[in-house]
């Protein structure tokens, strides 16, 4: 098999950059606190990262499109609460029509957003901060603001996610096989190349009979679709559904792509940094209350994480200098 | 005698290896109008560039009213009062008519605007131009028409002496053309040195005192335009022999391939009819702004027609359009070569919806023998490859379709010499196998050299028809440009 397909210039190079750096990160903290590196952390490390790296591979489609998902963790929210609701109202009808309910709900949900940037042309960031609020507003509709509180869930709804397979969360399990998907289809898959030209040149990519539109609608889709079921996973495993549900959890979910290298311009961007863009901001979550840093600096960190990779992606995109530099 | 105001003696300009300017002299004197001519490319906007401080000359002198002057920022020639009207108007639509005239200028009393003050100079100034509009009205309300006076008239706000016009009349109508001229007869008679570029013969015998003939940034020929004939002015600008390095095969045209009837685009062409046939190279000539590249974008299905048919005879593989835009339209530059060349191609590369890196290494490396492409192979991003290699990588992306019809926009725009003979080989090749080219350029020698028939659009239209023996530098030149 030959190289990586679309072959953005850097990006396997930085990939490789990156997971050395995160492996490091790993090592050092391993060295630091023996305790890190035992099965049973490194299972729950996953465990409280497999959320986010779900998101962000949704959100990566979105970005790498020259859009945006602000409204991610609102459709979140907004399926997780129905998921909960149908259960409450069903509760013997078991976890498959809840995971379906909730994928469609969602999908619905992202395809709204789609729609709206392509055929109505609107600005991205200003759809999906409109749809954020109304997703967010509907949730106090449909709940009347009231909590789903643990006992008045089923217990198949609970367990699901959180059975064990090999040690490690059937949630994990879920994340593993999406990651596995996404670097896959990223590589192989002739959609994921039409996605990465529509953002890479979206007026080449007209030429070469792409519309950039209809790629930004799937990819908005799937965000959504990813976000619904994500929604359910989340109720089940805090055991809570409530209007304020990963309440600004879209900003974490943007900023693991941009520290996992995805360009906020859209057309570059691989799976594999993307997810360890997760595993990264994971780590360095777990790691602050045993390094004795308190979690107060957790925001502070994160924030300076961004700016250091995303300067060294920067770096290496430099193409639209090199070009000026050719012709001189 | 009109007393000199502004020359340029023995200009010179580069740009990192490719001369603009050559030894360029212009004399513009006081209330005279001096039309600057030249093909596309003679040096022309980097001549007015250096005037309006835009670029620096690298040798030669600037004389202003007896005096070397150095041009060093547009605030520098604002200062010594030369002012551009630019072919693009730049406005800011969101600000009235006055402050657009007054930006950067602003009469000011201790930091603050003095609003009034700067409303009434407006009117005062769009008073004195004649101007229909009203100096409150927001710019973007404007039509392009009145967007050049005002452009005029911000250049009156520093009491301008030189005015250079570039292209003022490329984009307006005759009513509004003749409003402008006599805005700029009536600067003319209050003694101001006015520079007017245009490729309309009509608008320079109309208008100008004084010519100034450019070819290839030299200057060849400047007098009295009451002196010289429409005839003497274009075989001047020509004035070189059309070489003969072109690949042209002769091939014996065979079926219909294309049929164009009637076809409109609403504000872009109107009424174009004509017909390719396999093995036939058309060239489309015309001046930028003549509407070919928006009938190739209409005839590759970019936009729509708005009226007219265009048909495909039966069996016919399709169009393709290698864009004039090669960067923005034409590759994706992060893409390696192989990812540009598979593109419109994954159909048949990626039958199931998964690509094959090997099988795009394969074609890439088909197309990278055939077209001589400079690269380190398959996996090197476009935009590491010369303007010329991108180009035929953007050639090959279309050509490994399989097309029946292949447009060419501009196909050897800013590319160099070898380049140049590759890509003319290449269409050659693809007519000898059967296909049809409609070939766009505005380089005369190229159209000349490689075309079997020439279609002239001017505003529009079709307006003229050249066999390969009829089709010769004047008279496509003249068909092109009102003369």
């Amino acid at each position: 098999m030959s190289v990586a397909i679309p072959r953005i210039e850097g990006s396997a190079r930085r990939d490789a950059v990156f997971a050395a750096l995160t492996l490091a990160l790993f090592l050092a903290v391993t060295f630091a606190f023996p305790g890190f590196a035992t099965p049973r952390s490194v299972a729950g490390l996953l465990d409280d990262t497999a959320i986010l790296i779900m998101l962000a591979l949704g959100q990566m489609l979105v970005i790498m499109g020259r859009g945006i998902d602000l409204s991610i963790a609102a459709n979140l929210a907004l399926c997780g609460m129905m998921a909960a609701l149908f259960n409450r109202a069903w509760p013997g009808m078991g976890v498959a029509p809840v995971l379906a309910l909730s994928l469609i709900a969602g999908g619905l949900l992202g395809a709204c957003n789609g729609l709206l940037v392509w055929k109505l042309r609107l600005p991205p960031i200003v759809v999906t901060l409109g749809t954020m609020s109304i997703y967010r507003g509907a949730i106090y509709l449909l709940s009347r603001g009231a909590w789903v509180n643990e006992n008045e869930m089923s217990r198949e709804f609970l367990a699901f996610p959180r059975g064990e397979f090999l040690g490690v969360s059937v949630l994990s399990w879920i994340s593993l096989a999406v990651a596995a998907a996404f670097v896959f289809a990223m590589q192989r898959s002739k959609a994921a190349r039409d996605l990465y030209a529509a953002g890479g040149n979206p007026e080449a990519a007209n030429y070469s009979g792409i519309d950039p539109g209809r790629m930004q609608f799937l990819a908005y889709t799937i965000c959504g679709a990813i976000a619904g079921v994500c929604g359910y996973l989340w109720v089940a495993r805090f055991a809570v559904a409530y209007t304020d549900i990963a309440l600004g959890f879209e900003l974490s979910v943007i900023a693991a792509c941009l520290i996992g290298g995805v360009a906020i311009s859209g057309g570059a961007g691989t799976a594999a940094g993307v997810v360890l863009g997760c595993v990264f901001i994971g780590i360095i979550r777990s790691s602050l209350p045993l390094v004795g840093i308190s979690v107060f600096w957790q925001m502070f960190i994160n924030g300076a994480v961004i700016l250091v990779a995303v300067l060294l992606s920067a770096r290496q995109r430099q193409f639209k200098r090199t070009i000026l530099e050719a012709r001189a | 005698m009109h007393p000199s105001l502004l020359t340029l003696t023995d200009i010179r300009k580069s740009f990192g290896g490719v001369r603009a300017l050559e030894s360029a002299c212009l004399e513009l004197r006081r209330g005279a109008v001096t039309a600057l001519i030249g093909e596309n490319g003679a040096g022309k906007s980097t001549l007015v560039k250096i005037l309006s401080g835009i670029y620096q000359p690298d040798a030669g002198e600037i004389r202003f009213d007896g005096t070397a002057v150095r041009i060093t920022s547009p605030q520098a020639a604002r200062a010594l009062g030369i002012g551009v009207v630019h072919q693009e108007c730049l406005a800011f639509d969101n600000l009235s008519v006055a402050e657009n005239l007054f930006v950067n200028s602003q009469p000011t009393r201790g930091g603050l605007v003095k609003w009034s003050e700067l409303r009434a100079r407006a009117t005062t100034i769009l008073r004195e131009l004649g101007a229909d509009f009203d100096a409150d009205v927001p710019a973007g309300r404007l039509s392009i028409a009145q967007k050049h006076v005002m452009q005029i008239a911000r250049a009156l706000t520093h009491e301008s002496r030189v005015l250079i016009f570039d292209e003022p009349t490329a984009s307006l109508s005759q009513r509004e053309c003749a409003e402008l001229f006599r805005i700029v007869r009536k600067l003319r008679d209050a003694g101001c040195a006015l520079l007017f570029i245009s490729h309309k013969f009509e608008e320079i015998f109309e208008l100008a005192d004084r010519y100034a003939v450019f070819r290839d940034g030299v200057s060849v020929s400047a007098g009295q335009v009451s002196d010289v004939t429409s005839d003497e002015l274009i075989s001047l600008m020509v004035g070189r022999p059309v070489s003969q390095l072109f690949p042209k095969a002769e091939i014996q045209p065979g079926a219909e391939l294309l049929r164009v009837e009637h076809l409109c685009r609403a504000g872009e062409f109107e009424d174009v009819s004509f017909a390719l046939r396999g093995g036939e190279i058309v060239g489309l000539y015309g001046l930028v702004g003549a509407g070919r590249t928006e009938l190739a974008q209409v005839l590759f299905g970019i936009n729509a027609a708005s009226s007219g048919s265009f048909t495909l005879a039966a069996g016919t593989a399709g169009v393709a359009l290698v864009p004039e835009d090669r960067q923005g339209q034409g590759a994706v530059l992060p893409f390696s070569v192989a990812a540009n060349i598979a593109l419109p191609n994954l159909a048949t590369l990626a039958p199931r919806g998964w690509c094959s890196g090997a099988r795009e290494s394969a074609l890439a490396r088909q197309w990278i023998d055939r077209l001589g492409i400079k690269a380190q192979g398959p996996e090197q991003p476009v935009h590491h490859l010369s303007g010329g290699n991108q180009q035929k990588v953007v050639i090959a992306k279309w050509l490994a379709r399989n097309p029946g019809v292949l447009i060419l926009d501009e196909p050897t725009k800013g590319i160099d010499v070898g380049a140049k003979a590759a890509v003319h080989a290449v269409t050659s090749e693809f007519a000898r196998a059967g296909g049809a080219v409609l070939m766009i350029s505005s380089d005369l020698p190229e159209i000349i050299g490689m075309s079997d028939r020439v279609l002239v659009m001017r505003r529009g239209k079709v307006r003229g028809h050249f066999t390969r023996a009829q089709a010769t530098s004047e008279s496509l030149l003249r068909a092109a440009s009102d003369a």
